[in-house]
C-alpha cells in the first residue's frame, strides 16, 4: 500500500523525478521550464546586444565623420556666416561653452558644497534639511528646457541674451547634482576623523574645511566633473538664454553667445553639406570633452578613499 | 581606511592643532559658517520657488485667456493668435510611451545580465562602461546622429516595414515617415535605457542573496529564480526606475526636436510627424514674440508640472533602494 | 519502509543490468524514500529507520577538491553518506565545511570562479557528470541555510513555492499542510497561512524553511548550521525535528557546535585546515570520518582528539 501511495505521489510531479530505473541524466525539468529559461536567457543577451549597438555606432560614426572636418582651421577659427560656405570652425562656440560652463562651475560648486555641508553636518533630523534634500532631488528631475524658460522670464527679458544668462541656467542645472553627490561623499567620512579634529580643539568650520572636505575631495571632484560634463552637453536652456551667435566674443552680457551644443544643433537643422560637416566635427569635439570629464570622474571615483 | 584616518589625525595634531587653538575668532566664526551653509541650501528652495512664480507669472495671461482650451485645443497658429497645446502634450506622451515600451525590456535585460548572470569580469566591466557612456552622450549628439545616421539606416525602413505589414492598424497608418513619433520614441529609448538600467541594477543589488540561494536550492531554474525572487522583491523599485526614465523622456528636448517632424497636429498614427512640448519650445522660441512667447512659457509650465509629479512619485518609490 | 527493500531491489535489478550493459550509465537502483507517511504514522516506524549497514550509500564522495579561482578550498575528500542517517560535518571555522556541503547539491557553482574536481556519486551516479542538470540535482537534494531565509511572501506561498515551480499536480493545500506538519509548524501557523512569513519568530522561520524544503519531496536534506542563528529553545526544536525527519530523509548537517553534533548525528566527519607554510595558503581536508560515538570517544587522529576535547574541556 505504501508503494501504491509512493507511486501516486510520483505521479504528482511534472517532469523528471528521480525514481527506480531512472538515471539523473534522464531526469529533466519539464520541457516548458527548460525552454522558458533558455528563451529568456537568449532574450536577455539579445537585449544587451541591442543596447550596445548604438554605443558602438555613435562612437564610431561621430569619430569617423567628425575627423574628416576636424583640423587646425576648425579648432582655431569661427563660423562662416553661411551654412553653405565650407571652412571655418567652431572656435566661437568652444569659447562660449568654456565661458558659460566655467562661470556656472564657479558659482555652483561652492554653493553646492556648502549646501551639502549643511545637509550632512547640521541637518540631522532637521526639517529644513529634509526639505532641501527633497527639493534638490526634485530639481534634478526638472526638464532643462524649463530651466531655460525660467532664466528667460527672470533675467533675459530684463538684461538680454548673453553668456551670464546661459551660465545661470547651467548653474541651476549643476547645483542639485553637486549637492547630492557631495552629500553622499561627506556621509562617508568616518566619525573618528571628525572626533580627532574636535579633540584637538578645532571649531566646526575648521574641522569641515581642513579635515572633512579634503578627505572627501576625490569623491566631491567626481561629482563636480559629472556635473560639468552634463552642463557642457546642455542645449535647450542655452537656446533660451545664450541664443547663439556667429561671432567670436568674450562679452558676458548684452550680446548673444554661441556654444558647441548650439552650433551642432544649428548644423543638424540645416540642409547644407558644409554646415552638417562642421556639426559632425563639433560633435566630436564636444563628445571628447564630455567623455574626458566622465572618464576622469570615474577614475577618480574608483580611487576615492572612502567606498560606499 | 583606519590608516588614512590615522594619518590625517596625526597630521592635524602635529601641525595645525595648536595654531587653531590660538586663534580667538575660530569659535566665533562657527555661526557664520552655519549661516553660509544654510543659505546655500535655502538658495535651492528659493530658486525653485522663484522658478515656479516667474514662469507661471509670465504664462498667466495665456492661461486666463485660453482657459482649459489651452490644454484641449488642437489648433496652434501663433499668427492667428490661437494657442491649443494638445498636439504637443499628445506628442510628448506618445513619444515617451514608445520610448518606455522599447527601453524597459532592454534596461531589464542589461540589469539582469549584469546582476544575475555569471558574466566574466572581462566582459562585465566593458558592458557597464559602455552603458554608462550612453548616459553621458549629450542629447544634441543623439539628435545629430539620429537625423543623419539612424533615420536613413533604421527609422525610415522600420517605419515603412511597420506600415506595410501592420498598416491596417490605425496607429501604423501611412504614409510612413521616419521623422515621426516613432522616430523620436526610438531615440528617446536609446537615451533613457542607461538611466533605467542603472537604477534597476541598484534595485536588484538589494535583493538578498539568501533568497536567491533558497530558490536555487528548491530546484528553480535561473529564470524562475529571477521571476519569483528578483522581480517580486523589486517590483516597486522597477516601477520607480521606469518613472525616472519617463521623467527624463518627457523633458528631453533637442533629440526629439530634431526627429519628431515638427507638425503641430494630433495624429493617431505613430508613423506620422508630430510635435512635443519641449521640442516646440526649442524650435519656435527664437522666432517668437509677444503672446507666442507667453504661450511657449505656458507649455513649459505644463511640462514642468507633469514631470514634477512623475519624478516625485518615482523618488518615493525608489527611495528605499536608492543610495544616490 | 525497510520491508520495501527486497521488492524494490527485485524490481530494479533487471533495469539496472540492462542499463549497465547498454550505456554504462549508473542507475538509481535504490529504493525511493518519499515521505509517504505523515508524521503520525512515522512514529510507528521508529527504530527501523536506521537502515542496515549493507545499504548502499546515498552519496559517495570521491577525491573531491574545490577551488575558488586559483585557490584550493577543499582538498581530496573521500566519504560515504548513508541513507536515513544524520551525518554531521564539524571542524574549526574556515575549514571548508560549508564548501563541502554545498558540493552535494551543486550550490557551489553559483559562486563565480568556483570549480569542483572529483566526483560526488549520488546513488552511484556522479552529479557533476556532463548531462546532469543542476536544477534536477537541487530539486532532489534540499537545503536549509544558516540564517532563516523565508521569501517575503505568505507562509502558504513559501511552502508552495518549490512545488509550484516543479509542477506539482496534486492537491496544493494538502501538500502545504503535510509539509508544515512534518516540520512541526502546522499547529502554530494553521490559522495564519496568509500572513507574511517574515512575521514569524526566527525558530519558526527556520522550521518554515525546512517545511519549504521538504514540500518538494526531496531525498536528502542538507543543513548548513541550521541552528546557529537561533536561541537554545528553538535549537532544541530543530534538533528534535531532525530526529523525526531522519525516518524518511538522509540528512547532512554542518555545525560548529560539537554538542549538537554529538547529540543529533549518527556519523561525524571532522574537517581541519591545512596551511602551506611557504605561501600561507589554507585549505580544508577531511581528517576523520566515522560513527559519531567513536569520533567523540575514541578518535583515531590527534587533531580530532584535540579539537573534540578542547571544545568540551
Amino acid at each position: 500500500m505504501n508503494e501504491a501511495r509512493a507511486e501516486a505521489q510520483l505521479q504528482n510531479w511534472a517532469g523528471g523525478r528521480l525514481q527506480p530505473g531512472v538515471s539523473l541524466r534522464q531526469c529533466r525539468p519539464t520541457r516548458r521550464r527548460v525552454w522558458r529559461d533558455r528563451r529568456n536567457t537568449a532574450l536577455i543577451i539579445l537585449g544587451v546586444v541591442i543596447t550596445l549597438i548604438p554605443v558602438v555606432m555613435i562612437l564610431y560614426q561621430i569619430t569617423s565623420k567628425g575627423i574628416r572636418t576636424m583640423d587646425w582651421e576648425f579648432l582655431t577659427s569661427s563660423m562662416p556666416l553661411s551654412f553653405r560656405r565650407e571652412g571655418g570652425g567652431f572656435l566661437n562656440a568652444l569659447v562660449g561653452t568654456l565661458i558659460m560652463v566655467g562661470l556656472a562651475t564657479a558659482v555652483s560648486v561652492p554653493l553646492g558644497i556648502m549646501a551639502a555641508v549643511y545637509l550632512v553636518e547640521y541637518g540631522k533630523g532637521n526639517w529644513l534639511a529634509r526639505l532641501i534634500r527633497f527639493f534638490s532631488d526634485v530639481m534634478t528631475g526638472v526638464p532643462s528646457v524649463f530651466v531655460g524658460l525660467f532664466v528667460y522670464t527672470a533675467l533675459v527679458v530684463n538684461f538680454g541674451f548673453g553668456a551670464l544668462m546661459g551660465a545661470a541656467s547651467l548653474a541651476i542645472i549643476m547645483m542639485p547634482i553637486i549637492v547630492r553627490s557631495t552629500e553622499e561623499m561627506l556621509k562617508l567620512v568616518p566619525g573618528e576623523l571628525k572626533d580627532a579634529s574636535y579633540g584637538l580643539g578645532a571649531a566646526k568650520w575648521q574641522t569641515v574645511t581642513k579635515v572633512v572636505l579634503p578627505s572627501a575631495a576625490p569623491g566631491i571632484v567626481t561629482g563636480v566633473m559629472l556635473a560639468v560634463a552634463r552642463a557642457a552637453g546642455e542645449t535647450a536652456p542655452l537656446i533660451l538664454t545664450a541664443l547663439g551667435s556667429y561671432q567670436l566674443t568674450a562679452r558676458l552680457w548684452d550680446q548673444p553667445i554661441s556654444a558647441l551644443t548650439l552650433a551642432i544643433f544649428d548644423g543638424a537643422r540645416n540642409p547644407f553639406a558644409a554646415g552638417q560637416a562642421r556639426a559632425w566635427a563639433g560633435a566630436l569635439e564636444l563628445l571628447l570633452i564630455v567623455l574626458i570629464f566622465t572618464i576622469v570622474a570615474r577614475v577618480m571615483a574608483s580611487r576615492s578613499r572612502f567606498k560606499r | 581606511m583606519s590608516s588614512v584616518s590615522g594619518e590625517v589625525a596625526a597630521g592635524a595634531s602635529a601641525g595645525t592643532g595648536r595654531k587653531w587653538q590660538r586663534r580667538g575668532l575660530s569659535r566665533r566664526a562657527d555661526p557664520l559658517f552655519l549661516l553660509l551653509a544654510a543659505l546655500s541650501g535655502v538658495l535651492i528652495l528659493l530658486v525653485l520657488a522663484y522658478m515656479v512664480i516667474s514662469t507661471t507669472g509670465t504664462a498667466l495671461p495665456v492661461f486666463t485667456k485660453e482657459g482649459i482650451t489651452f490644454l484641449t485645443g488642437k489648433e496652434w497658429s501663433p499668427s492667428a493668435g490661437k494657442f491649443g497645446a494638445l498636439p504637443f502634450i499628445y506628442g510628448t506622451v506618445v513619444t515617451s510611451v514608445i520610448a518606455l515600451v522599447i527601453a524597459v525590456p532592454l534596461s531589464l535585460a542589461v540589469a539582469l545580465f549584469l546582476t544575475e548572470y555569471p558574466v566574466p569580469r572581462r566582459l562585465r566591466g566593458p558592458i557597464t562602461y559602455a552603458v554608462d557612456l550612453l548616459a553621458a552622450v549629450p542629447s544634441v549628439i543623439y539628435g545629430l546622429w539620429g537625423v543623419f545616421v539612424l533615420l536613413p539606416l533604421f527609422l525610415q525602413p522600420a517605419a515603412d516595414f511597420l506600415n506595410k505589414y501592420l498598416g491596417f492598424i490605425p496607429i501604423f497608418a501611412g504614409p510612413p515617415s521616419g521623422l515621426s513619433y516613432f522616430g523620436a520614441g526610438v531615440i528617446l529609448a536609446i537615451m533613457v535605457t542607461p538611466i533605467i538600467s542603472s537604477m534597476c541594477r541598484e534595485v536588484f543589488a538589494t535583493v538578498p542573496d539568501s533568497d536567491r540561494q533558497a530558490a536555487y536550492a528548491l530546484g528553480a531554474t535561473r529564470w524562475e529564480m529571477i521571476r519569483e525572487v528578483v522581480f517580486s522583491h523589486s517590483r516597486s523599485g522597477i516601477i520607480g526606475a521606469v518613472m525616472l526614465g519617463l521623467g527624463r523622456a518627457l523633458g528631453e528636448t533637442i533629440a526629439v526636436a530634431l526627429l519628431i517632424g515638427s507638425r503641430p497636429v494630433v495624429d493617431a498614427s505613430v508613423l506620422r510627424p508630430g510635435y512635443s512640448m519641449a521640442a516646440v519650445i526649442a524650435n519656435q522660441f527664437q522666432e517668437a514674440t509677444g503672446d507666442h512667447i507667453r504661450a511657449l512659457v505656458a507649455i513649459g509650465v505644463v511640462l514642468f508640472a507633469i514631470t514634477i509629479v512623475i519624478n516625485m512619485a518615482a523618488r518615493a518609490m525608489v527611495w528605499r533602494f536608492s543610495r544616490l | 519502509m525497510k520491508e520495501q527493500a527486497p521488492d524494490t531491489q527485485a524490481m530494479n535489478s533487471p533495469v539496472a543490468s540492462s542499463e549497465a550493459t547498454s550505456g554504462g550509465t549508473r542507475v538509481y537502483a535504490q529504493e525511493v524514500a518519499p515521505p509517504v507517511t505523515l508524521s503520525v504514522a512515522g512514529v510507528s516506524e521508529e527504530g527501523r529507520a536506521t537502515g542496515s549497514p549493507a545499504e548502499p550509500p546515498v552519496f559517495s564522495v570521491r577525491n573531491l577538491s574545490v577551488y575558488y579561482g586559483k585557490n584550493l578550498a577543499l582538498k581530496d575528500v573521500n566519504m560515504d553518506i548513508r541513507p536515513r542517517r544524520i551525518t554531521a560535518i564539524i571542524g574549526p571555522s574556515g575549514c571548508g565545511k560549508s564548501t563541502l556541503i554545498r558540493c552535494f547539491n551543486r550550490m557551489n557553482e553559483l559562486i563565480p570562479g568556483a570549480r569542483v574536481e572529483g566526483e560526488v556519486l549520488y546513488h552511484g551516479e556522479n552529479i557533476y557528470a556532463p548531462g546532469v542538470d543542476p536544477v534536477v540535482v537541487r530539486r532532489h537534494i534540499g537545503m536549509v541555510f544558516q540564517r532563516p531565509n523565508p521569501f517575503p511572501k505568505s507562509i502558504y506561498e513559501n511552502v508552495a513555492f518549490g512545488a509550484r515551480i516543479n509542477g506539482y499536480k496534486g492537491d496544493m493545500d494538502e501538500l502545504v499542510e503535510r509539509s508544515l506538519r512534518r516540520a512541526a509548524l502546522w499547529d502554530e501557523v494553521k490559522n495564519q497561512l496568509k500572513k507574511s512569513a517574515l512575521d514569524l519568530s526566527g525558530g519558526q522561520q527556520q522550521r518554515l524553511c525546512i517545511a519549504r524544503a521538504i514540500a518538494v519531496e526531496p531525498d536528502v536534506i542538507l543543513m548548513d548550521e541550521p541552528a546557529s542563528a537561533l536561541d537554545p529553545i528553538a535549537t532544541t526544536r530543530i534538533e528534535d525535528l531532525m530526529q523525526e525527519l531522519k525516518q524518511d530523509y538522509s540528512i547532512v548537517i554542518v555545525t560548529h557546535n560539537m554538542q549538537q553534533a554529538a547529540r543529533v548525528s549518527d556519523e561525524t566527519a571532522f574537517l581541519y585546515t591545512e596551511v602551506d607554510e611557504a605561501t600561507s595558503a589554507r585549505w580544508g581536508i577531511l581528517v576523520e570520518f566515522g560513527p559519531t560515538s567513536r569520533i567523540f570517544t575514541k578518535p583515531l587522529d590527534k587533531r580530532t582528539e584535540d579539537y573534540v576535547s578542547g571544545r568540551f574541556g
